[in-house]
């Protein structure tokens, strides 16, 4: 099994193993962060150039330096290869302006955006990004349209990650939406009206680490932050069931997938669960979610038995 | 006048055709490598010539070729990328149009020493004349022989196609170009995987440029050594140069590697020199992405040596002083040109190329566009040059491909070298607008 | 399946051209034809690319339609809405321009009365400002069709514009 070392930490993985997912493995700050790769895809990753890094050392057999930093996604590890992530001024470099790439066509529209609180060019901007930006020029815009009933698509918002094409390519047998025209022109959509019907196409929203793909059956109800994950399943025919339900009070506001560290779900849920089965009694709470992710989401305190100071104020 | 090896025939009336093309010569090649020649021979020979890519990167063609995966019961796959569409570049359209055979020729050698047993020719869709032009002359050495089941009694077999781009500069770029192939958007590939190991259909695949495979003739008539012994170092053999810009006699020359740039520009054999008796301001001398040299480093390298044509001399100095060979795209501006004006029209070249896949490129390549559309109107801040120098940067390296780098590098070297040009235009708003700039001062070496 | 019956077919000819085109690629890889079968369908329904023609090339093809969407829309040759009889791409890249490509693309500009992207009101002409066409050494230069018209002058220009209105009207 080959050995890598990333930022200093040396960890064994199995051959193949791309340079993110060891790093993943060896967890904290070694590991880069990625807006397109999505460990549960089939196809992904390589676009973003988040995940970018620093192969000081190629391999035991062959120590030479790659001459370019290299998409950690998708790029194996060898024995003894050695990487730069965090510890690289040269990646850091780089990911400062990915990040500055990619927002300067972003609305920044966070106020706004149902995705505040749980996005990952959120995170990104505020790890890497700059205050201030040097873009001067118009920023591009698209309507925002309706591809589907329950699903909306901002596409002003879009990074183009390609996740979601390769969602519906993996989950359902006739993809409808795609990634038309192409450069900075680029946009998902269907080209003609359409809508995305499929039993499991509300997992676009989830696999979207922007606010592009919206759940219209929680739109504008609430910020993230105001409501309580609850790990939650059902019997449910067409998936597992397995689900995250984001409570206020009794109420249930909206259903996910069950999201990792990383922010990808755990299983794909169909969207039955998803957008139609909102009444509490349909589902056994298991719990409150423990949200992995350094996420504002945590900062509620909802995991907390309520303490007599809340009950007082409740 | 320098040896021609790809355009000796050109000039015979009829080359075009099978019949007269196979009595000059033609297909003796192939006669040779299929009677007396092993596929390894063959493969052995393009090694030993010492034969770089002629598309643009210049990787040596035996290496490449050797690097292809041969597993058990796959088959292998030789593309030609005939998808020609760097500015400045217009020689393989010219070898395509005139002398189709020899393409098919070369591509006959190749897939014979590679193994292959299918090839396509992917050629721009613009070019839809020369696939009718190749397609006809397919037929022919099909209806001769030289193509189809067991070729001329050797057991050899091979199908050859040609097919279109429609319209993508980056279909150029290889894995790209492989989509394309598939009838999917040309988006480049992430690597690894590289081609060689999967390429089209997910099997091993090589892709090599028009000019390059149509060389492999001239390599297996004359042997590898020879070849070897043509050009300078370890720029060996011929290469078309397409000229065009501000010269007398704009079109496409067959040089030895080796020529001196200043033969090459100003000798009537070839460019014959600066239109209407101009000076010249500057040169690209590879192809639109290749960085551009002002007049004073364009016949000299920065240590006074004589700059030849050659991978090497091109590139001497490196970034700084010197530039590279590229596709052979040698395009020339005299005094009356505007270095801004013409890299915001490469740049714009680049941002509408763009695949749009990854962040540098799709953003970055936009944005230097709009930066540089500015200061050309006169709109410019001087902190935009430092701006546009910090965005090519960025770009550069850290895209998917190397369309990102091509993006690049044009603007780095016209600030590197016309920086006094760009401020000008900084300062003169509304002077910019009427007149051009001119030359810019030669730095004065201190060291 | 029954296939949907539409108005939209291919000459039997054109048919026969894409069954050979087909045929160059191994079994199951038919839609590597995609690029060149919408060459065709550009070249027999009016220069363009509707939505019915794309749907129609991809029963053909045996593909989703979104994949001759993605595709139409990629590339630069295709037109995804109505163009005009002629389409004159004109080339106006860096190599066309220092040989004076941009004073012949003002010229047509003012002959035709429309900008780059635009078609004439009698729908004759549509303009397109194109990137690098590989003529660079036989600029400015133009495609209109399969033809390339290089080494323009104003005067070639107006006598081009002319032959193509008098086989058009």
């Amino acid at each position: 099994m080959p050995k890598v070392t990333i930022d200093g930490h040396t960890i064994e993985v199995v051959e193949g193993t791309s340079i993110l997912n060891a790093a993943r493995q060896i967890g904290g700050d070694s590991v880069p962060p990625a807006m397109c790769y999505y460990s549960k895809l089939d196809v992904s990753g390589g676009k973003c150039r988040t995940c970018l890094v620093e192969v000081t050392k190629g391999s035991e057999k062959d120590p030479r330096p790659m001459p370019k930093l290299v998409a950690s996604c998708s790029t194996p590890v060898m024995d003894g290869m050695e990487v730069g992530n965090k510890t690289s001024a040269k990646v850091m470099d780089a990911r400062k302006g990915v990040v500055e790439f990619l927002l300067i066509n972003h609305p920044l529209d966070c106020p706004i955006c149902d995705q505040a609180g749980e996005c990952d060019l959120q995170n990104l901007a505020y790890e890497h990004g700059a205050s201030g930006t040097r873009y001067e020029e118009d920023k591009r815009v698209f309507e925002k349209i309706d591809i589907g009933p329950n699903i909306q698509l901002h596409m002003t918002r879009c990074i183009l990650c390609y996740r979601c094409v390769n969602t519906a390519e993996q989950l359902t047998e006739k993809r409808v939406h795609g990634v038309l025209k192409r450069g900075d022109a680029s946009e998902i959509g269907t080209f003609i009206e359409n809508s995305l019907d499929n039993e499991f196409i509300g997992n676009v929203i989830d696999v979207c680490p922007v606010g592009a793909l919206t759940d219209k059956t929680f739109r504008f109800k609430s910020r993230v932050w105001f409501l309580n994950p609850m790990n939650a399943h059902r019997n449910c025919e067409k998936c597992s069931g397995e689900t995250v339900v984001w409570m206020f009070g009794d109420e249930i506001y909206r259903v996910t997938g069950r999201k990792d560290a990383y922010g990808e779900v755990k299983n794909f849920i169909c969207n039955t669960c998803r957008f139609d089965t909102k009444d509490l009694a349909q589902w056994t709470i298991e719990g409150p979610r423990h949200i992995e992710r350094d996420s504002v989401i945590g900062q509620g305190h909802y995991e907390l038995k309520p303490t007599n100071t809340v009950k007082e104020i409740g | 006048m320098g040896r021609k090896l790809l355009l000796d025939r050109i000039n015979i009336e009829g080359i075009k055709t099978y019949d007269v093309y196979r009595k000059s010569g033609g297909y003796d090649a192939v006669e040779k490598a299929l009677k007396k020649m092993t596929p390894d021979e063959v493969v052995e020979e393009v090694k030993k010539s010492g034969l770089r890519g002629r598309g643009g990167a210049g990787f040596p063609t035996g290496m490449k070729w050797s690097f292809i995966a041969k597993p058990e019961g796959v088959p292998r796959y030789l593309l030609c990328n005939a998808d020609e569409s760097e500015p400045g570049t217009f020689k393989d359209r010219y070898l395509m149009e005139h002398i189709p055979h020899l393409l098919i020729e070369g591509m006959i050698l190749s897939s014979y020493a590679l193994g292959c047993n299918k090839s396509f020719i992917y050629i721009r869709g613009e070019f839809m004349w020369i696939l009718h032009i190749l397609e006809k002359a397919i037929a022919e050495a099909y209806a001769n022989g030289w193509l189809g089941k067991n070729i001329k009694g050797s057991g050899f077999d091979l199908d050859l196609h040609v097919t279109p781009g429609a319209g993508a500069y980056i279909c150029g770029e290889e894995t790209a170009l492989i989509e394309s192939l598939e009838g999917k958007r040309g988006n480049p590939r992430i690597k690894p995987p590289f081609p060689a190991i999967k390429g089209l259909w997910q099997s091993p695949t090589v892709v090599n440029n028009v000019e390059t495979l149509s060389a492999v003739v001239p390599i297996i008539t004359m042997g590898g050594d020879t070849y070897a012994g043509i050009g300078i170092g370890r720029s060996t053999g011929t290469k078309l140069i397409s000229a065009c810009g501000n010269i007398s006699k704009p079109g496409v020359y067959e040089i030895e590697l080796g020529l001196s740039v200043e033969e090459f520009l100003y000798s009537d054999e070839y460019c014959g020199g600066i239109k209407d008796g101009k000076r010249l301001k500057a040169c690209v001398p590879g192809g639109s992405s290749v960085p551009i040299l002002p007049h004073f480093l364009v016949t000299k390298t920065a240590n006074g040596e004589q700059r030849l044509m050659s991978y090497e001399s091109l590139a001497d100095g490196g970034f700084a002083t010197g530039s590279m060979l590229g596709s052979g795209g040698f395009i020339v501006f005299d005094e009356d040109q505007c270095v801004v004006r013409n890299t915001w029209n490469f740049t714009r070249f680049y941002h509408h190329e763009s695949c749009g896949q990854c962040s540098p490129c799709r953003e970055g390549t936009g944005w230097m566009e709009k930066v540089l559309h500015r200061i050309e109107n006169g709109h410019g801040h001087m902190h935009d040059i430092d701006l546009l120098w910090d965005v090519q940067r960025k770009i550069e390296g850290n895209t998917i491909c190397p369309l990102g780098d091509a993006a690049a590098w044009p603007v780095a070297a016209a600030i590197r070298h016309f920086r006094e040009e760009f401020e000008w235009h900084i300062n003169e708003p509304k002077k910019c607008l009427e007149k051009n700039y001119g030359l810019v001062k030669e730095p004065v070496l201190t060291v | 399946m029954e296939e949907i019956q539409t108005k939209i077919e291919f000459k039997p000819e054109t048919l026969k051209e894409i069954d050979r085109i087909i045929k160059q690629f191994p079994e199951g890889k038919q839609k590597s034809a995609l690029l060149r079968v919408l060459h065709l369908a550009q070249h027999e329904f009016d220069n363009w690319l509707s939505v019915d023609v794309m749907d129609y090339v991809a029963r053909l093809l045996h593909i989703n339609p979104i994949e001759v969407y993605e595709v139409a829309t990629f590339y630069s040759m295709y037109n995804v809405e109505k163009v005009g009889k002629v389409v004159i791409e004109f080339c106006h890249t860096g190599p066309c321009c220092l040989v004076g490509a941009e004073k012949i693309l003002k010229h047509i500009e003012s002959s035709l009365n429309i900008k780059p992207g635009q078609t004439t009101e009698d729908g004759m002409f549509t303009l397109k400002a194109v990137e690098c066409l590989g003529a660079c050494g036989y600029g400015p230069m133009l495609q209109i069709g399969e033809t390339f018209y290089e080494n323009l002058t104003e005067e070639k220009v107006d006598t081009l514009l002319n032959d193509f209105r008098l086989k058009f009207n």
